[in-house]
């Protein structure tokens, strides 16, 4: 046996617009966009919908026009049903492979190397069938020595660039075949080189994959660092990077623009109060604490009436994971940062430098053992079970509000079909 | 505060970061047990047989060797979670094979169709439930009622068939 890793780098084909064809075969072969929170920006295209020239991330309004008259399908973004998809997608995946990283809501890593397998193409070709059938997603799926060179074979895959994909797999690991191909990639397409580091390297004189396969490992280390000298070794085709375990996030944000716009301070309370038990709905899941709240409001800079926009941090004495503790202080905050007057269309919290529950610093000045605190960590826990049991927002805070007048517009959401029992597909 | 000795409070390693995450207790154990004690607690408890009776007190209780687990209804329906989904049914073209307006039906999309087999189709852009029946004259989708007609389908492959129907659910 050989040890030499290899690595397959599945991707599901514009997801979220696969997602809504599922339950919507008349939109098989339509051009499709799904958009952002607030339906603000375009997040996702259909292939139809790119060959019309509608833009990655730009906004709607933008390409209303164009949008209309070509009778796109436009959707609001339906995370609720993309989630369950993936999370279909990824459970499917893990039945059929050993090592596996899932790497976002549509991708996912796996060793080829460590399973007993004879055709690696055809052993794709199957995980891709299965997972059509089953979940009627499309996927592409790339074969490479290291993940950064798989990242390239999916590139290649998806979109049958050079004729290279069989049933949509591109093997790569032929060198012949590499010395051929990257230097028509481009170093954008490179996985982990932004901006940044591609117009360093453009200043070098390195323009494509190969040029910088090729690169003195020393200067790109000077001029780079690591990470650079990390991705020159992976597109030899000496693996540096592992398949991981999703490592718990260090940061999370929380953040939306409002419905409407939002002059009054009660309002961006409710707001506020809101994004925080969001935040630390996924922070107690991860079993983290954070050590630092970070709060921002900002007036819409697309409009000409005055601007405004501030953000504050606190930092917490010890580190905490206790919802009330965090809504009051972010309320202090704002009472800090809050000017009337002023035309509010954003608001978001974050939570900083999340550390494990179970590892802790203490204070050395604070009883920190305090019955209190205790007793407030019965109360989350109970107020998550009732929720876990009778849905979200079951039982929640009352300066999250009732009305909340200023919540996100998602005016063209498809149904929560795997989700909702009220909102199932329906079969004539 | 204590002037000296003693203990001392929230000295030490804060509880509950060992190997079972949460805080522990000395237990006195026979030396006959240990292996079927540590056994049940690296299985978090669940290798254990269930009994609901004292054991040595009086007579056996009959029951005991029928006792099961309660009866799990989505491991007892659905074979393939990933791969399952229920869906809402308008209209009563099937209404001969029990399935009526309203109810709702599981879709196995995992398994291969079999001659007979009610199915989801999507036809003309939407989705119908219909029986499917592969004979001489080519493939059909047969309503269970009279007052609809056949559908002939024309050119079968590999996505055609949206799901296999498993089972109705029927609220009486």
């Amino acid at each position: 046996m050989n040890n030499s890793p290899i690595f397959a780098l599945i991707d599901c084909n514009n997801f979220y617009a696969s997602c809504e064809r599922v339950f919507q075969p008349n939109l098989a072969n339509k051009p499709i966009v799904v958009l952002s929170n607030n339906d603000g920006c375009i997040i996702a295209r259909s292939n139809e919908a790119k060959a019309l020239g509608i833009e990655m991330g730009a906004p709607f309004f933008k390409f209303r026009q164009l949008i209309e008259k070509n009778q796109v399908a436009v959707f609001s973004s339906n995370y609720t049903f993309y989630g369950d998809m993936s999370n279909r997608v990824m459970k499917s995946l893990q039945m059929m492979v050993s090592d596996m990283e899932i790497y976002s809501i549509d991708e996912a890593f796996f060793r080829l190397d460590t399973m007993a397998i004879n055709c690696h193409q055809e052993f794709c070709s199957d995980i891709r069938f299965k997972i059509n059938k089953w979940l009627g997603i499309p996927t592409s799926i790339g074969i490479a020595s290291t993940k950064t060179l798989a990242k390239i074979a999916n590139h290649l895959a998806k979109k049958n660039l050079y004729n290279l994909a069989k049933n949509s797999v591109v093997d790569f690991r032929d060198k012949k075949l590499q010395e051929q191909i990257l230097p028509q990639i481009a170093l954008k397409d490179i996985w982990g080189i932004g901006k940044g580091m591609s117009q360093s390297l453009h200043k070098i004189g390195i323009t494509n994959a190969l040029q910088l396969r090729d690169a003195c490992e020393m200067q790109i280390d000077k001029l780079l660092g690591v990470v650079g000298k990390r991705i020159v070794y992976e597109l030899r085709g000496v693996s540096c990077l592992e398949i991981e375990d999703i490592a718990p996030r260090k940061n999370i944000l929380s953040s939306k623009s409002f419905g409407k716009n939002v002059f009054d301070k009660t309002e961006l309370q409710e707001a506020l109060a809101n994004y925080v038990v969001r935040a630390c709905e996924k922070m107690r899941r991860q079993k983290t604490k954070t050590q630092a709240l970070m709060i921002y409001i900002r007036t819409s800079p697309f409009v000409s009436t005055p601007q405004y926009q501030a953000g504050l941090t606190h930092n917490f004495a010890i580190a905490t994971n206790n919802v009330q503790e965090i809504i009051a202080c972010a309320l202090q905050l704002l009472d800090k940062i809050y000017k009337q007057g002023y035309a509010y269309k954003k608001a978001g919290v974050m939570l900083l430098d999340l550390i494990d529950e179970q590892k802790m610093q203490y204070d050395l000045f604070i009883n920190n053992h305090n019955p209190r605190q205790q007793k407030k960590e019965i109360i989350q826990q109970t107020i998550e079970k009732i929720n876990q049991n009778n849905g979200r927002n079951t039982v929640f805070y009352a300066i999250q509000g009732v009305k909340r007048s200023w919540a996100m517009q998602c005016n063209q959401r498809s149904c929560q079909y795997t989700t909702n029992v009220k909102e199932l597909a329906k079969v004539i | 505060m204590k002037k000296r000795g003693g203990l001392r409070i929230g000295a030490g390693r804060p509880k509950g970061q060992g190997k079972y995450q949460e805080p522990t207790k000395p237990l006195r154990v026979p030396l006959s047990l240990i292996g079927k004690i540590s056994d049940f607690i690296n299985n978090k408890g669940y290798c254990l047989p269930l009994y609901n009776c004292a054991v040595q007190a009086g007579f056996p209780s009959p029951a005991d060797d029928y006792i099961a687990q309660d009866i799990d209804l989505n491991k007892y329906l659905i074979k393939h979670p990933t791969a399952t989904f229920l869906v809402r049914v308008i209209g009563n073209s099937m209404i001969k094979a029990g399935i009526n307006q309203d109810d709702v039906l599981i879709v196995d999309r995992s398994l291969e169709v079999r001659n007979g087999n009610i199915v989801i189709v999507a036809i003309n852009g939407e989705l119908t439930v219909k029986r499917f029946i592969k004979n001489a004259n080519g493939l059909f989708l047969m309503p269970e009622n009279d007052q609809y007609q056949p559908i002939a389908i024309k050119e079968f492959n590999e996505n055609t068939i949206w799901g296999v129907v498993t089972n109705v659910i029927h609220k009486v």
